[in-house]
């Protein structure tokens, strides 16, 4: 519906050509989008879901502890990637999640993981529940854990992994992110390794998609970005994604969490 | 006029290849050998996109190693390599800037959703200003609008424009840009229609 007036706009920008205006006009857009965005109704459907019993064991995710322990949703999710004692392991909120549903609701990895990624038609069960989880973090100052050894060194291979160029087009994240005031076509690039680009990208994922009408999780983010950069797939939920969450998400920490956001 | 002085300075610091300062980061051997790991642990081949894609080869290994800034001996030898293994072909190299136009606009070819049918573009807009009826145009690379009214279309430029599209690394080692012809994303066509559409005056990025 909006993408039409996006386009009628930057046509008759594109005249004038200065892109100090297109840059104003973009902020415009974008705040128009938000105010219609339709955020909230996946945070309902997360919320039914969060609740809904499943699974072998005929149980909800009520009892999931994500770091502030079992069933704190408050604040919760602004305190993610962090290391959890019962794995072992840093996970983000996806990992978490399917952690939860291998616990308490008893699914198998594979049947729980088998579609996360959804579509405009059908949403997916980790979609909402993201968009829910996430909501309950709203004011909470964004503080992933940096306290635990394996939460440093997911950090630090985090930071490693962005600047590595590789692929048959020798793209790294750094080859869109490192450089400031950048564009792929109209798409401003944030300059992730800069806390100050950092900060309003980690407050506001996860997040809806107005061009395609789709709400969008961290881990898809991350897994298209590999897609264009002509990279194989990333395992979902795997140590490289949540390094890369680690690392954006700790270079953007203490911003206020505002999200689930609105993208263009 | 001061429109077109700007692009003119634009497109000289693309010649010289200079990049604006960005963050440099180090790698060391170590570092590598342990991002290696773990891409080839984490990573699942999907369509096209096979875990072959993540051996390095001698640039990427330089660059990732310095901080995209290599001892000037070493950048010497490797774009010389480079520039050794470009298929320059004879005759003109100007194909049809209509074509180009179209493969310039094209985002596909190399990723896990393009499907074997599909054919590639150059991705061009993602990150150049061309032809200015493209208004959605990116600017991680210079602006290449009047790129062929600054520079004529000589046989050398001609083979400037050729080299720099299928393999930019012998031009400026640790460039942003891919190696669309050395990666086999374009053929010898397509680079020539791309070269149409910088060099020939009737193409609009020369009007």
């Amino acid at each position: 519906m909006r993408a039409p007036i996006l386009f009628l706009l930057l046509i008759s920008l594109a005249n004038g050509g200065f892109a100090q205006d297109v840059k104003k006009e973009i902020e415009k857009y974008q705040q128009m989008v938000a105010d219609s965005s339709p955020v909230e109704l996946f945070e309902l459907q997360g919320e039914i879901l969060w609740a809904k019993r499943q699974g072998p064991n005929n149980a909800s995710l009520e009892q999931c502890d994500l770091g502030l322990g079992a069933g704190v949703l408050k604040g919760a999710y602004a305190q993610l990637p962090r290391w959890f004692k019962d794995a072992d392991r840093v996970m983000d909120l996806e990992a978490r999640l399917l952690h939860c549903m291998g616990t308490l609701q008893g699914r198998s990895r594979e049947e729980a993981s088998k579609r996360v990624f959804g579509n405009e038609d059908q949403p997916s069960e980790m979609e909402y529940l993201s968009a829910f989880v996430a909501s309950q973090s709203r004011g909470a100052a964004m503080a992933p854990g940096q306290a635990h050894a394996k939460e440093r060194a997911a950090y630090a291979l985090g930071q490693k992994l962005f600047f590595f160029r590789a692929g048959p087009w020798d793209f790294s994240c750094a080859s869109c992110h490192g450089e400031e005031g950048k564009r792929i076509r109209m798409q401003e690039l944030p300059v992730l390794s800069s806390p100050a680009a950092a900060r309003p990208v980690v407050a506001t994922w996860p997040a809806y998609r107005v061009s395609n009408s789709q709400f969008k999780t961290m881990q898809w983010r991350i897994n298209d970005c590999f897609r264009q950069m002509r990279m194989p797939e990333p395992a979902y939920t795997s140590d490289l994604t949540i390094a890369i969450a680690t690392y954006l998400t700790v270079n953007g920490k203490g911003e206020p969490y505002r999200g689930p956001g609105t993208k263009r | 006029m001061k429109r077109a002085l700007k692009l003119g300075i634009a497109a000289l610091l693309a010649a010289c290849g200079s990049m604006p300062a960005v963050e440099h980061h180090f790698a060391s051997e170590a570092d590598l050998l342990e991002i290696q790991a773990v891409l080839k642990r984490d990573l699942r081949v999907r369509g096209s996109a096979t875990l072959a894609r993540l051996d390095a080869d001698a640039v990427q290994q330089a660059c990732n190693l310095n901080g995209n800034a290599p001892p000037e001996p070493l950048v010497k030898t490797l774009e010389a390599q480079q520039m050794a293994a470009i298929n320059f072909p004879a005759g003109s190299l100007i194909g049809d800037w209509k074509r180009g136009e179209s493969i310039a606009q094209s985002g596909r070819g190399m990723q896990w959703n393009d499907g074997p049918k599909d054919v590639a573009g150059g991705s061009c807009y993602n990150c150049h200003q061309l032809a200015p009826q493209e208004a959605s145009y990116g600017t991680l690379g210079p602006s290449l609008l009047g790129f062929g009214k600054l520079r004529g279309n000589s046989a050398e430029t001609q083979k400037y424009a050729y080299g720099r599209i299928y393999n930019s690394k012998a031009y400026n080692l640790c460039s942003q840009m891919p190696r669309l012809g050395h990666s086999g994303t374009l053929d010898e066509q397509q680079i020539k229609d791309l070269v149409a559409l910088l060099l020939d005056p009737d193409s609009p990025v020369n009007k």
